[in-house]
């Protein structure tokens, strides 16, 4: 069976990939014709090159550096979540709060549950977390208003993130090098931007933080980050542009080691999770990263609020590949909930660390689960 | 972690996503075959499934509503065909409504009569304005125009300086200044009047539709530059969240239409379809890679397959064009059509086809494909024995698959560690491959129109385009 299945798609594959099988327009009268779509890539030896292992002349330069933070940047009291969503509040402002004092019938489900479809909590998730509560209130375990009915929901949403702590791992002190922070994830998420973020906050707090410019692929990433840098007062190490992403962040770390640093802070190209040769380039560079003298203790999935059930497959994806240990929510500050989070967290049991709430510095706070839900039914 | 209440809570939610919608109707309604129409209880059954499904697909909720009314009320009653299974039918009358909401009238572009025709985009952070304007840049100069780029995005990082460096990729000079966006805006509109430039495209920063500042500077961008065309740039993986973000753009700046992005990935791109219903105005462009040349206009068919996660064989197609050597793959199928095919051929191309990925993923894309086929679990040991057996062939074996005697076969059944049963098997199933695939005619909505001349483009355009290290993307 399986021998057949793979004899017959390698043929078929076969025929497709020399033209062979053209898709018919259904539309009668219209010729059967179909441009190549797009330019076939370029590279069929599918992996980037780049040294198998990072080699001296991939070597940073360091000469765009900006200062160690000799100090503390100021960036004011941690907003809270709560404070910097208030803009987003329009949308379903009050919706909830109307159904509040009725009693619990069909409808209030059906409100609640349109409330979790539009927040991007995905029909799999909602409709578990509904059937559960259905099932609560037929028992009288829930009873009285809808407003009883919303608290249990709030609650058990809230429970899914119960024992997570927003704390980022750090090696212990005296490991003899670096604590090691990778941030992943796809296309224009806000990788570099969280990296700038933390990156100030840590050095705020008196760390002494590298930055290493791991996307040499995307025009102008490496001067993004060097704005960055100069805004957290981290050092920034780079790589000349197309150099291999893994020497750059081992450099970085090397680098690190050498002056003491605390903490650095690896960025790296978007990338789709389905694109086969990137993600092995991506577990290539976490197995680099992982070298000592660093200590890697933190792989963050950066996710984008307004993502939607696509989230989850990324999760998914990126787990398998490079082990991811939490999850950044950005982009919070919008009009989108981030609710396919709750999948992530139920599925795949990845903890929610940060959340982005600004372009700014200072946009960045730690998950709290009460505000998040808050904000979801908002 | 503890999902809330019912022991069956978490192991429900683990379960793989679904069958594809074509499996679910057909178990809905193979009942159904026996009798004349669709009656209502089957109906409301199957859209309950198709609720879900667009749900899924990131379709909006309030489209989906309206799509669900609009595909019961040309369903009830409805008179069952004499070709189809009730099943296709309903997927035909679901997929022609999503391709007529995607579609519509196509997306006509004409140039200001007094040049230049101004482009202005804009979008949430991230979508992909940036890049879409060197695209769409690239894309003018291929219709025989002289664009113009302006950078007036001053707020993020590396943006003026990321639009250089895309713009000198695709030969477009960039205007920019550290002033305000607003006048960048105006003098990249004099500047190309000056110097004979016939469309300007002007890049904006991301902004969210509920920054009333932000939404305010792009409407003075606009009424700055009298736009001949605004788009809005949108991520194809966006959720629930893209209509009102739609809306809220298309009340402040009148959208022309709509450049989805990033559907080179696995989304569905339900967004799109919320979009289109919200604005409007037809999507004009897709995005589809990160490179400058990944870029095409749209073809709602293909959106609105993908939707309902029907086996896309287009995006299968272009995944094998992307990752296969076109030349290698042109000999092996004319070998394979003339019946030549031999175990090396087929060893090679096992080895491109893996490139492109799991294997079961392509089967997921072939439409037509049975379940029991599509569930077939492909391990890599299943296709490690495979090539261990043509392996332990040797050169001549390979290519005259008769030579196989008993004694040969058991040879290469101890060599690969396999057994002859194996072995056997292989050879069978080889020898009906190459035997289907002479005769195969036009298979399961694949035809074989303009097979050479395809085969021929592409060789010419299989060369590397850009010569920038970004070309190894
Ligand atoms: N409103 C808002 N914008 C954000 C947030 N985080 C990032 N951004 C913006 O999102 C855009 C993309 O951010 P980047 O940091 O460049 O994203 P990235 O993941 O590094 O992108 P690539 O490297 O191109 O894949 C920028 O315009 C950021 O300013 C956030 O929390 N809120
Ligand atoms: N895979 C893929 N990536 C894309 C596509 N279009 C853009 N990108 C990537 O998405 C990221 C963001 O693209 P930008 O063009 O910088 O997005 P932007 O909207 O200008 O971002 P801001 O200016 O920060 O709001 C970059 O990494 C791009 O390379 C696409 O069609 N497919
Ligand atoms: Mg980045
Ligand atoms: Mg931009």
């Amino acid at each position: 069976m399986v021998l057949t299945i793979v004899i017959a798609v390698v043929g078929v594959l076969v025929l497709a990939s020399a033209g062979l099988l053209v898709v018919t327009r259904a539309r009668r009268g219209t010729e059967a014709r179909h441009r190549a779509p797009g330019v076939p890539h370029a590279a069929p030896s599918h992996l980037r090159q780049g040294p198998a292992s990072p080699a001296p002349e991939g070597a940073a330069d360091a000469g765009a550096v900006g200062q160690v933070a000799a100090g503390a940047l100021q960036l004011g009291p941690r907003p809270a979540l709560r404070d910097r969503l208030d803009r987003a509040r329009s949308l379903f402002g009050g919706y909830l709060e109307q159904i509040r004092a009725r009693a619990v019938d069909e409808t209030t489900f059906e409100e609640l549950e349109e409330a979790l479809i539009l927040a991007d909590v995905g029909v799999r998730t909602t409709t578990a977390l509904l059937d559960d509560l259905r099932s609560r209130v037929r028992s009288g375990e829930i009873e009285g208003s809808s407003g009883a009915l919303l608290g249990a929901l709030r609650a058990d949403i809230e429970g899914l993130f119960a024992g997570d702590s927003a704390e980022l791992a750090t090696a212990p002190p005296g490991s003899g090098g670096p604590t090691v922070w990778l941030f992943v994830g796809v296309n224009g998420v806000g990788k570099t931007t969280t990296i700038g973020k933390v990156a100030a906050r840590e050095a705020a707090e008196g760390r002494k933080v590298v930055l290493a410019a791991g996307d040499t692929f995307r025009a102008a990433a490496g001067e993004q980050l060097e704005t960055w840098a100069g805004r957290a007062h981290a050092q920034l190490i780079r790589g000349a542009e197309g150099a291999d992403p893994s020497s750059v962040i081992f450099d970085a770390v090397q680098h690190g080691a050498a002056r003491g640093a605390d903490l650095v802070l690896a960025d790296t190209a978007g990338r789709l999770h389905t694109k086969v040769n990137l993600m092995e380039e991506l577990r290539k560079v976490r197995r680099i990263a992982e070298r000592p003298p660093g200590k890697l203790t933190e792989v963050l999935l950066v996710l984008d609020a307004t993502t939607g059930q696509n989230g989850l497959v990324q999760a998914r994806q990126f787990t398998e590949a490079v082990g991811v240990t939490g999850i950044v929510l950005t982009k919070l500050d919008g009009t989108a909930k981030g609710g396919v989070v709750l999948a992530i967290r139920n599925e795949l049991g990845l903890p929610i660390k940060l959340v982005g709430v600004g372009e700014s510095a200072a946009d960045l706070v730690e998950f709290d689960p009460k505000e998040f839900v808050a904000a979801l039914f908002e | 972690m503890v999902f809330p209440g019912s022991v069956g809570g978490p192991t429900n939610l683990r379960e793989p996503m679904f069958d594809t919608l074509t499996d679910r109707f057909e178990g809905i309604l193979t009942r159904l075959r026996s009798r004349g129409r669709l009656g209502d209880a089957e109906v409301n059954e199957v859209l309950r499934e198709i609720r879900v499904a667009l749900l899924e697909a990131d379709v909006n909720l309030a489209v989906v509503r309206d799509l669900v009314e609009r595909i019961r009320a040309r369903c009830s009653g409805a008179e069952l065909s004499k070709s189809l299974t009730p099943a296709q039918q309903v997927i035909k009358v679901v997929s022609e409504e999503l391709t007529t909401t995607l579609g519509g009238e196509p997306f006509k572009l004409s140039y200001a009569s007094k040049p230049p025709t101004v482009v202005l985009l804009a979008g949430l952070q991230g979508s992909g304005k940036t890049t879409a304007s060197a695209k769409l840049a690239r894309w003018f100069k291929q219709q025989g125009r002289h664009p113009y780029l302006a950078a007036a995005d001053l707020r993020r990082p590396a943006a003026v300086e990321q639009l250089r460096i895309l713009g000198k990729e695709v030969g477009v000079p960039v205007f920019s200044e550290p002033t305000d966006p607003v006048e960048v805006s105006r003098k990249a509109l004099a500047e190309a009047e000056r110097v004979g430039r016939d469309v300007l495209i002007v890049d904006t920063a991301g902004r969210l539709s509920i920054d009333l500042a932000l939404m305010a500077e792009v409407r003075s961008i606009s009424s700055a530059l009298r736009p001949d065309y605004t788009f809005l740039v949108i991520d194809a993986m966006t959720g629930q969240d893209a209509v009102s973000t739609a809306k809220a753009f298309n009340d402040a700046l009148e959208l022309d239409g709509v450049i989805l992005t990033k559907i080179d990935g696995d989304a569905r791109g339900g967004a799109a379809l919320s979009v289109k219903q919200v604005v409007g105005k037809p999507i004009a462009f897709v995005s589809t890679g990160e490179r400058v040349a990944d870029f095409d206009t749209f073809y709602p068919e293909r959106l609105a397959s993908r939707i309902l996660g029907m086996g896309d064989v287009l995006s299968l197609i272009e995944k094998a064009e992307r990752e296969y050597d076109a030349g290698v793959a042109e000999k092996a199928a004319e070998r394979l059509q003339k019946g030549q095919f031999t175990f090396e051929d087929f060893l090679e191309q096992l080895q491109q086809v893996k490139r492109m990925g799991p294997l079961q993923g392509m089967l997921g894309m072939l439409p037509g494909v049975p379940k029991e086929v599509r569930d077939a679990k492909i391990e890599d040991k299943d296709i490690g024995r495979i090539e261990a057996i043509i392996r332990s062939m040797t050169m001549a074996e390979r290519r005259n698959p008769d030579l196989l005697n008993g004694s040969r076969r058991l040879r290469i059944a101890n060599g690969s560690g396999t057994s002859t049963t194996d072995v056997n098997n292989l050879t069978k199933q080889f020898r009906e491959m190459q035997k289907m695939m002479r005769t195969l005619g036009p298979i399961a909505g694949l035809g074989r129109a303009k097979a050479r001349k395809t085969a021929r483009n592409r060789k010419v355009k299989g060369g590397r385009v850009t010569p920038s290290p970004r070309g190894a993307r």
